[in-house]
């Protein structure tokens, strides 16, 4: 082994191709099934079916609405704890985060499960509420991804801004609307950038809530079931346009830890 | 008194949080099928768990599915992220956008597209577990990736040309001086990504061979079946998930301030 003489950047070169073959690759795959029909010719059939059909256009738009109340309902409930906990003179702040973002390390089907008894035992049947059993599943699962961005950069606030704020006559709540609030930009957007994607495809807690209602990701699952290949690229691929200006939006917010990972170590 | 009130929102919060999974606690151990009705205590949803077999092979399949691809994951992040740190700045664009992919791609997409690729378009079966473990490798070694690029930013780069000067070989200078530099990045990358397989759920159920079952696929058909049975054993499951998530919470707690305690 000692002969072996090599350059540490060739080290890269089997990571690269894992990326290139099973990253990259099945992207243009999924692009070209979305483009193509059952017989391997160009078509433009499945993006024309999805955009007049009522039905998947309506889960487009329901989807992007229940995404949308779930990130604000995650944001008004993680935006003060975030803002009390980071804020306040406990010792020991970081054992309390811990204690709120733990949950997310017990598997989700898991923790959805627990909920869905308790709800079952508060509304009866779970099958009259589709839309509020979403968006207090969803919203119940991802909170810790809204918490733990938003708090990081509440502590990371320079408290000195602060204190010149209050200096210069202006009173609390001034100094919450035009110092912290303005600061906590960055974690609030890697939170919503957290909660919005998956609110729109984590269609599991849906089904898990006995719930008829789809989303986009419900799609995905259904032509998958019905081995249309086609059909299920052609709702990625638009998922994955959704991501990518999604991403290209909030990229002038990103900071390092703003990933899954930063989220969960 | 403003104080006062946003602790008693914490504490509120908190309770809400927990209330489902501790109720659920509760149930595990008593004789009823559904939570409301408390009968007497018992311990049999605990004795299933452990005796029947399905239940117990897809606890070790998902465990052990979890290492295997952690383990994969890292080696090819790790190794992905000391090459490309010391390559051109063009080569790192490439390789941190393409990493970048299934960082923030939604899951559906990620499984369903190596779905296509693998089983679709290249034929490979299922049952050969190979799409599954590509599957989690794709989702979890990007995160290991991110993990170590910043211990490498951190360690001092001309210990390795030092180590080559004393007369190190390239591999030798790797694995006695820089693994041991970026070991902690190695770690929680590697940590992230049991975590990460052992939560997921899309990828498993768009590549896991028919007969196979992960905790999450398996409790997503169960709560659509109607076997009791099966459906309170599964409280169990969830309250033993819960008293390891606690204990190393709490381990890491303590490793956190003996490291406190020595700086």
């Amino acid at each position: 082994m000692n002969g072996l003489r090599f350059s540490r950047k060739q080290l890269c070169i089997p990571y690269l191709l894992f990326l290139i073959c099973f990253v990259v690759a099945p992207l243009i795959v999924i692009i070209y099934y979305a483009f193509t029909n059952g017989e391997g010719r160009f078509s433009t059939d499945n993006l024309i079916g999805f955009f007049s059909s009522p039905n998947t256009i309506g889960t487009l738009a329901y989807s992007f609405v229940l995404a949308v109340v779930t990130t604000l309902v995650s944001l008004l409930l993680a935006y003060p704890i975030a803002y009390i906990l980071a804020r306040s003179n406990i010792r020991h702040k970081s054992v309390i985060l811990m204690i709120f973002v733990m949950p997310m390390w017990i598997n989700f089907t898991l923790r959805i499960t627990a909920l869905k008894e308790i709800l079952t035992l508060i509304e009866g049947n779970l099958a009259y509420y589709p839309f509020l059993n979403s968006v207090i599943g969803m919203t119940y699962d991802f909170l810790p991804f809204m918490i733990l961005p938003i708090y990081t950069t509440i502590m990371k606030l320079d408290n000195s801004l602060l204190e010149a704020a209050n200096d210069l006559g202006a009173s609390n709540i001034q100094t919450f609307i035009k110092v912290t609030l303005p600061l906590s930009v960055p974690g609030i957007i890697s939170g919503i950038v957290m909660v919005f994607l998956p609110s729109m495809t984590n269609y599991v807690v849906l089904d898990m809530l006995y719930n008829s209602t789809y989303i986009m990701g419900s799609l995905i699952g259904s032509y998958f079931a019905a081995y249309d290949w086609h059909n299920g690229s052609m709702i990625a691929l638009i998922l994955l346009l959704i991501i990518l200006i999604f991403t290209l939006a909030t990229s002038r917010y990103s900071e390092e830890d703003n990933s899954r990972g930063g989220a969960m170590l | 008194m403003k104080r006062r009130l946003g602790y008693a929102f914490l504490v509120v919060m908190l309770i809400v949080i927990y209330l489902p999974i501790l109720i659920l606690a509760v149930y595990s151990f008593t004789d009823s099928a559904n939570i409301g009705m408390i009968h007497g205590f018992s311990v049999q949803n605990y004795v299933t768990l452990f005796t029947k077999p399905e239940l117990s092979d897809m606890i070790w399949g998902t465990v052990i599915l979890a290492l295997v691809s952690a383990a994969i994951a890292t080696i090819f992040g790790t190794l992905g992220a000391i090459g490309t740190f010391y390559s051109k700045k063009a080569t790192q664009n490439v390789v941190n956008m393409m990493n970048q992919i299934p960082v923030v791609n939604a899951d559906v997409v990620t499984g369903f597209s190596i779905c296509i690729l693998l089983i679709v378009v290249c034929n490979v079966s299922k049952e050969t577990y190979i799409p599954l473990v590509v599957g989690h490798v794709v989702l979890s070694a990007p995160f290991v990736y991110l993990a170590v690029v910043p211990k490498l930013k951190q360690m001092d780069s001309s210990l390795y040309e030092a180590a080559l000067d004393l007369g190190a070989s390239p591999v030798q200078a790797l694995s006695k001086v820089v693994i041991p530099q970026i070991a902690p990045g190695i770690i929680s990358g590697f940590a992230l990504a049991v975590t990460l397989s052992l939560d997921d759920y899309f990828i498993a159920s768009y590549t896991k061979p028919a007969t196979f079952d992960t905790i999450s696929t398996y409790v997503v058909n169960a709560t659509k079946g109607s076997h009791t049975e099966i459906k309170t054993a599964l409280w169990a499951l969830s309250t033993i998930i819960f008293l390891i998530v606690i204990v190393i919470a709490l381990a890491m707690n303590m490793a956190g301030r003996k490291k406190e305690g020595n700086e």
